[in-house]
């Protein structure tokens, strides 16, 4: 700067080129970059010691549901398995056992896909078109609407557990995949119903008003003008519905019955099954393949799930 | 009145407590090009929006084509609407974006193509008919906006600030095709502004509003020429127009507006009643209906005043000079030039002057 102001003053007398030469001289391009500064060691040893903590648990797992029960029992839970076996993988799939019956996870998981699915895309379907018209059509009591389904989400759930077991066993569907479907879809409605009126609130009106004017009606809008424009928040909606379904426990066990227990429940049966020793290889593998679902749902979408979260958030 | 195409007729409208629009009344002739402007926040978007459909009225009616249309749907008005922001939709090409409203209407497949194909000609954008929205430039977005409402066949053009997204060199070639665009359709339009070049270049006539209501409704050269009130006088022209506060006095047959120890003569002021001595007044002067100094010499009442500022801006020059203690803009032709500092001699045309009453802030 001050190379600059004295170069100014001094340009228009005797020796402007030495001047010159001396501004050519400076700082030129990009600023460098020092690697290893107080900065990002900071930043970066903080980073992997946080990640660390949250993988540690993941190794352990991985580790002993590897191990036979006779490597286990020398209580080396950080050493790598020394002769590594699946056998423990196949049993918590196929055939551990439950108080009540022997076949492992597996019958958890086909139960838990049942739920999952239709339970998604019926509560997304609903709560895309609610949010839709709460944001663009503002029919009358529009306001009111809005602040009854946001208020029925702050309401503790154990409140309306014994209410909703009423009232399914008098439809006659208490204790059937239906039922619970049902219910997730009811519980899912107040957050997904925000989420998706938030993001169709954030696009330009002016776009609906046009398609207004050329003549679309509602649903004609919902479909061909909406729809298309709002993949990330539908992808955002479907990873908060299949990982907070898949991850139910309390609902599962209150309105199905044992047939139909999802996944998270017989997993939460064969590690606390009493009968025989605890087959803590087949816990840990057990425990990974529950948790498989949601995990690989991360991975496949987070990069849109990152971006619809942003979009769908930031807007009032 | 015959051939009248769009009628509002004691339009009211009010958002909750806030009242908009307020009992106005509009009447647009058959192919008459109708500026609606004012500075932002005065409801011009929301009449447009009522007149489209896309706003409840909360009273009054409105009519096209002489048909009650006040509840109609927007898609049954015969209108078509170009927006500030383009509104395309993103994930249709520049084509499906053309044919959406015909399709939604069921218009058959061949009549669709004959209309696309013509509108796309008449605004050169053929080319671009298999491109995303995201793929054009904003000039060319804004001319597919339109084409959209060009393919419907509509009686009524509604444009909503089309071009104030746009830069300038964009803007005006867009005005010019805007402008021939109505001179071959022939179609009724309603152009929302604030940006006054605009509505003197293309205006039949103009709506001049301020909060809701329409303060003077003209064509272009009345609007500049003679304002009906000191809103309108100062919301058109560039530099806008000298405002000066004073009191009529007339004397030895002659009549003054003194203002701050300086008398115009305003004898020559087309007055429409005959003026009181000793009125508050405003007189109000553009800065091109100034002569300056040579110019001024013969004149019978010339004022002495020094040049404060000059911004040249090459096709024309502007003094800022310091006349009975206030600013005062003058436009001169741009080789003439004034170093800041001389003292020039001004006289006024008082035929096209302003003058209002301080009160009522009406034209006199
Ligand atoms: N949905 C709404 N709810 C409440 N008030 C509104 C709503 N829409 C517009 N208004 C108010 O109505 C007034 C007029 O708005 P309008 O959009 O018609 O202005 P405008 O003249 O088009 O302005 P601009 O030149 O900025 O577009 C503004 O004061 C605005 O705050
Ligand atoms: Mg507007």
């Amino acid at each position: 700067m001050s190379d600059i102001v004295a170069f100014n003053s001094v340009a228009d007398e005797a020796a402007p080129q030495a001047q010159a030469d001396r501004v050519i001289a400076g700082p030129r391009g990009r600023k460098p970059r020092r690697a290893l500064s107080g900065r990002n060691i900071m930043i970066y040893g903080t980073l992997i010691v946080v990640a660390l903590y949250y993988l540690l648990p993941l190794y352990v797992m991985v580790m002993t549901s590897l191990k036979g029960m006779p490597e286990i029992r020398l209580g080396n839970i950080f050493a790598p398995p020394v002769e590594i076996t699946f056998e423990p993988w196949a049993k918590a799939w196929a055939s551990a056992c439950t108080g009540l019956n022997c076949d492992g996870l597996s019958r958890g998981f086909w139960n838990s896909v049942r739920i999952t699915v239709p339970s998604t895309i019926v509560s997304i379907a609903i709560a895309s078109v609610n949010g839709y018209a709460l944001a663009n059509w503002r029919f009358k009591g529009a306001e009111l609407f809005f602040t009854i389904l946001i208020v029925g989400a702050f309401i503790p759930y154990q409140v309306m557990i014994y209410p909703i077991v009423i009232v399914l066993r008098e439809m006659g569907i208490y204790g059937t995949l239906t039922g619970l479907i049902i219910v997730h879809t009811i519980f899912g409605m107040p957050i997904l119903t925000l989420l998706f009126r938030n993001y169709f609130a954030g696009l330009p009106e002016e776009l609906f008003k046009a398609a207004r004017v050329d003549g679309a009606g509602f649903w004609t809008i919902y479909f061909r003008i909406m729809l298309p424009m709002s993949l990330p928040i539908f992808v955002v909606a479907m990873i908060l519905q299949v990982t907070g379904i898949w991850n139910d426990f309390l609902f599962g066990v209150v309105f199905t019955r044992p047939e139909y227990y999802p996944m998270t429940v017989q997993l939460n049966n064969i590690v606390n099954s009493v009968q025989g020793v605890k087959e803590y290889n087949v816990n840990m593998a057990a425990t990974i393949l529950t948790g498989a679902v949601p995990l690989f749902v991360y991975f496949v979408s987070g990069r849109l799930f990152v971006r619809g979260i942003a979009a769908g958030a930031v807007k009032g | 009145m015959q051939n009248v195409s769009v009628s509002v007729k004691d339009l009211s409208l009010s958002f909750g407590a806030v009242t908009v629009l307020d009992t106005l009344n509009l009447d647009i002739k058959d192919g008459e090009f109708l500026v609606l402007l004012g500075s932002s926040g005065c409801g011009k978007s929301t009449l447009l929006n009522c007149i489209a459909g896309l706003l409840d009225v909360s009273d009054g009616q409105i009519f096209i084509k002489n048909k009650n249309v006040t509840w109609e749907e927007p898609k049954d008005r015969g209108i078509g609407m170009v927006f500030q922001s383009y509104a395309l939709y993103p994930q249709m090409s520049v084509e499906k974006n053309l044919s959406f409203g015909l399709q939604v209407a069921k218009v058959p497949k061949e009549e669709i193509d004959k209309r696309v194909r013509r509108a796309s000609e008449i605004l050169q954008i053929q080319p671009l008919l298999k491109r995303k929205p995201s793929e054009l430039s904003g000039g060319q977005r804004q001319r597919v906006a339109i084409g959209r409402a060009l393919v419907r066949d509509v009686d009524v053009f509604l444009f909503d600030e089309p071009l104030s997204n746009l830069d300038a060199k964009l803007r005006s070639e867009l005005r010019v095709e805007i402008k021939r665009l109505h001179q071959s359709l022939k179609n009724t339009m309603i152009y929302v502004t604030h940006d006054q070049i605009e509505a003197l270049t293309l205006a039949d006539r103009i709506a001049v509003m301020k909060s809701g209501v329409i303060q003077q409704l003209a064509d272009p050269m009345t609007i500049y020429n003679a304002p009906e009130n000191l809103f309108v006088a100062g919301f058109i022209g560039s530099p806008s127009m000298n405002f000066f506060r004073g009191e009529l006095q007339l004397r030895d047959q002659r009549a003054y507006v003194h203002a701050n120890g300086v008398d115009f003569d305003v004898s020559a002021y087309p007055s429409r009643a005959p003026l009181v001595h000793g009125q508050k007044v405003v007189l109000g002067l553009r800065p091109e209906h100034v002569r300056v100094d040579e110019a001024a010499s013969g004149a019978a009442a010339s004022h002495r005043a020094v040049v404060d500022i000059e911004e040249p801006m090459g096709a024309d020059n502007l003094l800022w000079l310091k006349l009975a203690g206030q600013s005062m803009s003058v436009r001169i032709a741009g080789q003439r030039r004034y170093a800041p500092g001389t003292a020039v001699t001004l006289s006024f045309d008082m035929a096209v002057a302003s003058i209002f009453d301080a009160t009522s802030e009406n034209r006199l």
